[in-house]
């Protein structure tokens, strides 16, 4: 089948340097697993952002607790606070704060949906090329949604914060 | 980076083979670089994980099986690779190419549009050598969903009497696809649950559990809903799609996880009927109970 069978180049040792725990040959991703969202496809495109806004708005709701019991000190406490959000800073924070939350519940809201098995389409007998019917854009067109609605919460807070909603 | 699922009906851009060079010299035209993972984490404790690195000549339609087979023969007969059947057939040469887990059979050199191929073996299965990696875990995770026929009144240690279910091609269609799986692991290695989560199941084993539980001719599934439903069972999972993403087969892991949840919820009521045992030697169906019997042309009016 194959005509040429020159210019044998073998390296070896080219990559980092890892150890294998041979007791059990670990070869789990773990984290790493999902940190890259860009193989597999849209949906895991929404799992990642899922997570990520989760977690951001965790951190958030953390702050906004430690926020709001500044109020407990007295109104200039609470004043005082409230100017942290004021700076350039704080708002591009408030604007994530909005674009997070929104995604987060569209998202949810099909994530509710497709976990329950609606939209998903029927099982059939697959035929080449085997596209999944469980990825079709009837339950992918919540991801868009969610990603507009998300741009356009954004937007919208970015008029209102940086210019007073004029 | 391309994130879409390449459509494989997609006419190749080019349409010329790629040229063979017809001499030894150092001309790379009609090759591709190929990264081998190597690593012998049984034998060799002390082994480090490294990348050989072999030129191998290439057509349009040499698949990356063909291109580990040309280095192995030609280059280093060392490299360890499971493989079989060459046609999908099997589920022995998955292995992450480029970054996704693939069959090295069923995937051609000329689709993934890159002059280097990164070979290295299937995340979340541990080490053997080189890209054979250790199924024992994946088959476990396969055999707890108890993934065979349930049906207590299957008379099959009778063998004088001959017997068979009755099942309709719609109760057909509702489980086919699923039972396509050929255990390649494709969709394990791919889960980003399975990434973190060791308890968990997995796509390939949650389908399985779909598959049985959707038989019209398999009749307890209370066992196997237990054993799925637990804490590191399926409500893991995510629907992040990555399983019916990878998989070759068309089986779409993820919509019998999804189907199988909706059950467990109560959304989606099981209208299974359980197929009846048609007693061939007299020509009779056998009622649920057992006890009573229906002549066929009778259950025909």
């Amino acid at each position: 089948m194959f005509l040429w069978r020159g210019n044998i180049d073998m390296t070896s040792a080219t990559s980092p340097a890892k150890r294998i725990d041979n007791n059990n040959r670990i070869n789990r991703e773990g984290l790493r697993g999902w940190l890259n969202p860009l193989r597999y496809g849209w949906e895991r495109v929404s799992y990642w952002f899922q997570r990520l806004t989760g977690i951001f708005l965790l951190v958030y709701f953390i702050g906004h607790v430690y926020e709001t019991s500044s109020l407990v000190s007295g109104p200039d406490a609470w004043a005082a606070m409230l100017e942290m959000t004021q700076t350039i800073g704080g708002h591009l924070f408030l604007i994530l704060v909005i674009g997070a939350s929104t995604f987060h519940t569209v998202n949810g809201i099909r994530l509710i949906f497709t976990e329950s098995g609606q939209g998903l389409g029927k099982p059939g007998r697959p035929d080449y090329p085997y596209d999944p019917t469980s990825l079709n854009n009837k339950q992918r067109s919540g991801l868009w949604i969610a990603f507009i609605l998300a741009a356009v919460a954004m937007l919208y807070g970015a008029n209102v914060l940086f210019s007073g909603g004029d | 980076m391309n994130i879409f699922r390449k459509d494989k009906r997609k006419e190749i851009k080019n349409e010329l083979p790629l040229e063979v060079s017809n001499n030894t010299s150092t001309s790379n035209k009609g090759s591709v670089k190929l990264r081998v993972f190597r690593v012998n984490a049984v034998q060799n404790p002390n082994d480090i994980p490294h990348f050989d690195e072999f030129q191998v000549p290439v057509k349009r339609w040499t698949t990356v099986l063909d291109a580990l087979l040309d280095a192995k023969s030609y280059q280093d007969s060392s490299i360890g690779i499971r493989y079989s059947c060459r046609m999908a057939s099997c589920g022995s040469c998955g292995m992450k190419i480029n970054g996704i887990p693939r069959l090295a059979c069923y995937t051609k050199i000329s689709d993934l549009d890159t002059n280097t191929i990164t070979c290295e073996p299937l995340p979340n299965f541990p080490y053997i050598r080189d890209l054979v990696t250790d199924f024992s875990q994946f088959f476990n995770h396969h055999r707890s969903v108890m993934p065979f026929m349930q049906n207590k009144k299957a008379d099959i240690p009778n063998t004088n009497e001959l017997t068979e279910y009755k099942q309709s091609p719609q109760d057909l269609d509702k489980f086919l696809q699923f039972s396509y799986c050929i255990k390649c692991g494709l969709c394990y290695s791919a889960c980003p649950t399975v990434a973190t989560d060791v308890k968990f199941p997995g796509p390939q084993a949650l389908s399985q559990a779909y598959r049985y539980f959707a038989d019209s001719r398999d009749s307890d599934k209370s066992n196997r809903l237990k054993i799925i439903d637990t804490n590191h069972g399926i409500w893991r999972c995510h629907f992040a799609g990555s399983c019916s993403n990878v998989c070759p087969k068309g089986v779409d892991p993820a919509l019998g996880i999804q189907l199988l949840r909706s059950h467990l919820l109560g959304i989606s009521k099981s209208e299974k009927k359980i197929a009846q045992l048609q007693d061939r030697s007299t020509n009779t169906y056998r009622e649920e109970d057992g006890e009573e019997q229906i002549e066929k042309e009778d259950l025909k009016e």
